[in-house]
């Protein structure tokens, strides 16, 4: 890490442009979400690059969210790579998170990170530190269109049978803001069942991801089954923009076709 | 204010999944996995999840109970402990060691289990000790 991007963060902090940076801790070789209030702290700051690129990434959006409705006179600055700014977008636009109270911090991610992930856009657009790199286009969706129907429907069967329902998908999805959530309302779906009722439960949180899903790739790192949902809420993204014509987390003034709150 | 999250393991069963727990002014909210524990590598299962939840539950016991007659009563320690050695030592007594079971739990410290394998062997004088992390 350079110095540059805990220049910056300090010059927020001790100009109070900011209250607090929301970013990540070094702590006894492990990197922990944390709360920067002093500048003095700021010597602990991480980039989430512990073993390589974005190894150690969490969802700071969703800890925002609890910040900002605690403190919610104040400004927080937090730390972003190209997939949390496409969450602050769309947080914004559900009226998640109040815009003028969140001062992005932007982190463009390695060549390397942004083939793992197969990312669209890999940098936000404020950023500070790190590389402008190309877009990656997603090989793992290709792949599975090329495929017939039958061997599809075949191969999404067998990976939602690993399923062992720990949720973690959803619970640490930056744009799962719901209060009640689908997934647990037995009147809409089986709810003591493992694996979970198959392919419903898994469609159920897909649909749900339609304009929602940034493709930061949290849940499938979370996923101790190594079901691969990012490549399901990928197609997902791609549906929705060829249906909708819509890019989720792309625009800030485009109205999203999945909510009815206009834009400015 | 004061936003930090603290590393600990999960006191469900014997794996000992490395999580965080999330705490806003002091207070509890939420856990996440801790993506540098070699254990779990930031995955957990749906109780690990939800470890926060426990520790504010309102079914939560705080002071030691004694049963009396049909029902629980709170009581302080030394009359606690001073029923359970009294009523230990009349089993013992009466019936032998191995009349005697003990089931240690997943939420003590590994000392702690240790302690209480230890008093069961030495003290009680039965192999009956058991551990629901043993899973």
């Amino acid at each position: 890490m350079s110095q540059k991007i805990r220049e910056h963060i300090e010059r927020l902090l001790t100009e109070r442009k900011i209250k607090g940076f929301l970013g990540l801790r070094e702590e006894n070789g492990h990197i922990l979400p944390f709360l920067f209030c002093d500048p003095k702290e700021l010597v602990h700051l991480s980039l989430g690059n512990r073993g390589k690129p974005g190894d150690t990434r969490y969802p700071l959006n969703q800890i925002l969210i609890r910040l900002v409705v605690e403190y919610p006179e104040e400004v927080f600055g937090v730390l972003i790579r190209g997939c949390d700014e496409r969450g602050l977008k769309e947080l914004f636009k559900w009226k998640q998170l109040p815009e003028e109270r969140v001062i992005p911090v932007g982190l463009g991610c390695p060549d390397e990170l942004a083939k793992a992930c197969e990312c669209e856009k890999p940098f936000p657009d404020g950023l500070i530190e790190g590389p402008k790199g190309e877009g990656v286009d997603s090989q793992k969706v290709a792949r599975i269109n090329q495929m017939d129907i039958e061997d599809r429907l075949m191969l999404w069967g067998k990976e939602f049978d690993k399923c062992i329902k720990c949720l973690g998908c959803r619970n640490i999805c930056p744009m799962c803001f719901c209060k009640e959530c689908t997934l647990e309302e037995a009147a809409l779906i089986d709810t003591g069942e493992i694996p979970p009722a198959n392919p419903s439960f898994h469609l159920v949180r897909a649909m749900h991801m339609a304009g929602r899903c940034i493709d930061c790739g949290l849940c499938e790192e979370a996923c101790p089954a190594d079901i691969p949902l990012r490549t399901l809420y990928k197609k997902v993204a791609d549906i929705v923009c060829e249906e909708f014509g819509y890019k989720t987390g792309f625009s800030v003034d485009e109205k999203s076709p999945f909510n009815i709150i206009e834009v400015k | 204010m004061e936003f930090r999250t603290v590393l600990t393991t999960c006191p469900y069963c014997g794996c000992g999944c490395g999580l965080l727990l999330e705490v806003l002014d002091g207070k509890l909210i939420g856990t996440l996995p801790s993506k540098t524990s070699p254990v779990n590598e930031g995955k957990l299962c749906v109780k690990g999840w939800t470890v926060h939840e426990f520790v504010t539950s309102p079914n939560r016991l705080t002071k030691p109970m004694v049963r009396k007659g049909e029902r629980l009563e709170e009581s302080s320690w030394n009359e606690a402990l001073d029923f359970t050695a009294k009523r230990l030592k009349e089993i013992k007594e009466k019936y032998g060691p191995d009349s005697i079971g003990v089931l240690t739990s997943a939420k003590c410290t590994n000392e702690e289990n240790y302690l209480l394998q230890k008093f069961t062997r030495a003290a009680l004088g039965t192999n009956n000790i058991d551990h629901c992390a043993r899973l």
